[in-house]
């Protein structure tokens, strides 16, 4: 029992308030721990741990720019509150990690697989509400879709930056808005509820979810029209045309009218 | 022995010739003799075009509908079912999908547009660098200059019918450079709209002038354009037998006919293919036009690409005086800088005679370096046309080379200050450098690469003398001296001399100061006495 008593040879130790104080808070904190009900089900773990595999990720991968706690710092922003499906568009399509930071966010092969996708939407999710990436159901466009009227509100609200046939198109300063030949049904959906880049965001009240997914089926059946009319020339209008018309018309004709000239000789 | 078949020709033919004296004058044309080179038939080409928009324009006009009524679709392209549009549109789009061999003809129409175009310039290009518009032809260069302005409206128009999105942007645009007309702008837009934008008389209107106007008067300039060509006889290229006072070539009869009937085939044939096998103007892509949409990267044909270029890159500089407000961004790009062009193109023959004094007629075309001014001007505007046009186009440009517009706008806005004139000092200095070479071709012959080395151990290259056909081609030209300084009088005192009597002799200086001497008959032989 040295130890014992070597402890009350040091009771009256300047040091034995403060010590005696962090041993009570343990011992306190501990039982509170064992004693407090568990958290309500096991989904709910399930989905902590998602949160937490997801703040992981967040910690390694993405924290460097936008801050240990995704407050955003003075080169990315605050991620708090812009939810689920912003991170499932930023990342999901491979804009997030950016690796090139010179005008936006380009749009490349993914970082992270599905299930790290998950993970960090949820864990962005859970820092404060913000648009939930849509379900299977919602998506359905399909079914709930109008082409024409798509097309219709394409031309009214999409067109004058992606182009009238959805081929994309340039903005300001380098920035551009992309094609949207070959993007996923779901992140074009997510695009127009959260506004990437310059982007504006178009809410349910200004297009409702259902003119979203008839503008999706107009943009799928863009996409998966046939070039009846022959070599689509990139489908970017006249300058393919005159190029074409100058290069490849003129430039033919002129090499057989050197030939008919020649020939003569 | 007259055959059977030989006598019904002849009585034919006498049949005729009794009746309109036309033997004569067809004997005397069918003999007629043209030169031959490759560069003389690119105005073949436009004329070709001419006569395939003809007649693909006439299939088309029999289901176009000229009216803005609007309608709602119903037809065969199902992604726009139900969507309202007017007539016009909704019958381009049944020409495009019900009418049998409608969308082939329509790809045609527009790419023989694009080729008509195009060849006019190609043409253009050949007759002023080879100073073909000398006298006696400065007339049929107006005529020519004419028909490619015309060309243009008549272009822009036909983009303008089907009133997709595309087309109505277009009608916008022009309704803005209408409007920047001082003063009587806004007045002359609601004459030409019939009231204000877009109301629903333009495309009726658009249609009569594109398919009845412009083609009557095209068939007739084209008519004169080529009887002058015939009563003047065709320029040929200098060369061994050629003069001012012959045409070397082949005769109408059967060689040009054959040629130049084989050469309408194939420009027909080129086209045909051009409209089956690359998609042009794919109007269901770009929806109906409605004054509130708008697509990126809205273009106009290249023809216009330039003038578009040009607005793109005008500074944002407005003036407003007395209630008034003068868009300079629009007058100057859309209507100034094509305007100063255009009259300056028109006029460019008699400046030229002017400036160097040439009064005689001309038959024998130059070689460009021979005109070193003449070529350099014409490299200048080029330039000046390629910049502008490839500001057309800076959006995709953009897109596709990851580039910003703002640098692209940036630099072409440089760059049409800067270049043209480099251009055109470094053609000059290229021509010169090619007259030198000439004169040292006919001087001391061709370099033949084989080094030779003589008995005391000195090596010298071989030179070969040239042909004397090529040496004649080398010297054939005239070199003209600038107009000469009014003589100083015996005080030292120049005559007194007019602002005009200044600028003449200036732009004078400008055309034919410098130019490499020919070699001279005398110089070929004090070399041939000489060292050699």
């Amino acid at each position: 029992m040295s130890l014992f008593r070597w402890l009350t040879g040091k009771r009256r130790h300047r040091a034995m308030a403060p010590a005696l104080l962090v041993v009570g808070l343990f011992l306190i904190g501990g039982i509170y721990s064992i004693a407090a009900p568990p958290n309500n089900a096991t989904a709910s773990n399930a989905r902590s741990a998602l949160i937490e595999e997801g703040k992981n990720i967040f910690l390694r991968g993405c924290s460097s720019c936008h801050g240990l706690n995704a407050e955003g710092g003075s080169i990315a922003p605050s991620l708090i509150g812009v939810g689920a499906a912003s991170v499932d568009f930023q990342v999901a399509t491979g804009r997030m990690p950016m690796g090139d930071m010179s005008v936006q966010a380009m749009r490349k092969k993914p970082v992270y697989n599905a299930q790290e996708i998950a993970a960090l939407a949820a864990y962005v999710a859970s820092l404060a509400p913000g648009p939930a990436i849509p379900t299977e159901e919602q998506l359905d466009y399909e079914r709930d879709g109008n082409v024409a009227e798509g097309g219709e509100l394409f031309r009214t609200n999409c067109a004058m930056c992606h182009n009238a046939a959805a081929q994309g198109g340039a903005l300001t300063a380098g920035k551009y808005a992309p094609t949207l030949m070959g993007v996923e049904p779901v992140h074009i959906y997510e695009a127009m509820i959260t506004g990437p880049q310059a982007m504006p965001v178009f809410g349910d009240r200004a297009i409702t979810p259902e003119e979203k997914l008839s503008i999706i089926k107009w943009v799928k059946s863009v996409e998966s029209e046939g070039n009846f009319a022959g070599a689509s020339l990139g489908k970017v209008g006249p300058v393919t045309e005159g190029l074409v018309a100058w290069v490849v018309g003129i430039g033919a004709l002129i090499a057989i009218a050197v030939w008919l000239a020649t020939k003569a000789r | 022995m007259i055959t059977r078949r030989e006598k019904i020709a002849g009585g034919a033919a006498n049949f005729i010739d009794e009746r309109t004296g036309a033997a004569k004058w067809v004997k005397k044309s069918l003999q007629k003799v043209f030169p031959d080179h490759w560069s003389f038939m690119l105005g073949e080409i436009a004329l070709y075009s001419f006569i395939i928009l003809l007649l693909s324009g006439t299939f088309l006009t029999f289901w176009f509908v000229p009216s803005q009524e609007e309608l709602v679709y119903n037809g065969s392209y199902l992604p726009l079912n139900g969507v309202k549009m007017s007539a016009a549109y909704e019958s381009t789009l049944n020409i495009s999908f019900d009418v049998r061999g409608g969308l082939l003809m329509r790809q045609v129409h527009h790419w023989a547009a694009l080729l008509f175009l195009a060849a006019m310039v190609a043409h253009l290009m050949r007759v002023f660098f080879t100073g073909a518009f000398r006298k006696p032809r400065e007339l049929n260069w107006i005529f020519g200059v004419a028909l490619l302005t015309l060309g243009i409206v008549e272009g822009f128009l036909g983009y303008s019918l089907p009133d997709d999105l595309l087309s109505g942007t277009g009608i916008r645009i022009a309704e803005a450079i209408i409007q920047a007309i001082p003063v009587i702008g806004t007045y002359l837009a609601f004459f030409a709209f019939g009231g204000d934008f877009p109301g629903e008389l333009f495309i009726p209107r658009i249609y009569t002038v594109h398919v009845l106007l412009l083609p009557g008067i095209f068939l007739a300039l084209i008519t004169v354009h080529l009887m002058l060509v015939w009563y003047q006889k065709h320029t040929q290229y200098p060369g061994a037998g050629r003069t001012e006072k012959n045409v070397v070539g082949y005769p109408l009869l059967p060689v040009y006919m054959a040629k130049a009937g084989g050469f309408f085939f194939i420009v027909f044939g080129v086209t045909v293919l051009l409209g089956a096998f690359a998609s042009i103007n794919p109007i269901w892509i770009f929806g109906p036009y409605t004054p509130t949409q708008i697509s990126a990267g809205s273009q106009p044909d290249w023809y216009m690409g330039w003038l578009d270029g040009l607005v793109r890159m005008a500074p944002p500089l407005e003036t407003y005086l007395f209630g008034y407000t003068i868009s300079w961004n629009i007058l100057i790009p859309g209507l100034i800088v094509p305007g100063i062009i255009f009259t300056g193109m028109a006029l460019y023959p008699f400046i030229e005679a002017w400036a160097t004094g040439d009064k005689r007629e001309h038959h024998l075309l130059d070689r460009p370096r021979n005109a070193p001014t003449r070529t350099a001007i014409g490299a200048m505007s080029l330039t000046f046309m390629i910049v502008s046009l490839i500001n057309g186009g800076n959006d995709l440009i953009a897109t596709h080379f990851g580039l910003s517009i703002n640098q692209i706008m940036w630099g072409t806005r440089i760059s049409i200050i800067v270049l043209p004139p480099l251009a055109y000092v470094i053609t000059k200095r290229v021509c010169l450098s090619l007259q030198r070479y000439d004169r040292e071709l006919v001087l001391h012959g061709r370099e033949t690469g084989r080094l030779v080395m003589l008995p005391h151990g000195e090596y010298i290259e071989v030179h070969e003398p040239i042909s004397p056909e090529q040496a004649h081609l080398l010297t054939q030209h005239q070199q003209a001296l600038p107009l000469d300084a009014p003589a100083i009088d015996a005080n030292g005192v120049a005559p007194r001399a007019g602002i005009k009597a200044k600028v003449r002799r200036r732009l004078s200086k400008a055309m034919l100061g410098e130019q490499i001497a020919k070699p001279t008959a005398e110089d070929v032989k004090a070399l041939e006495g000489g060292h050699h």
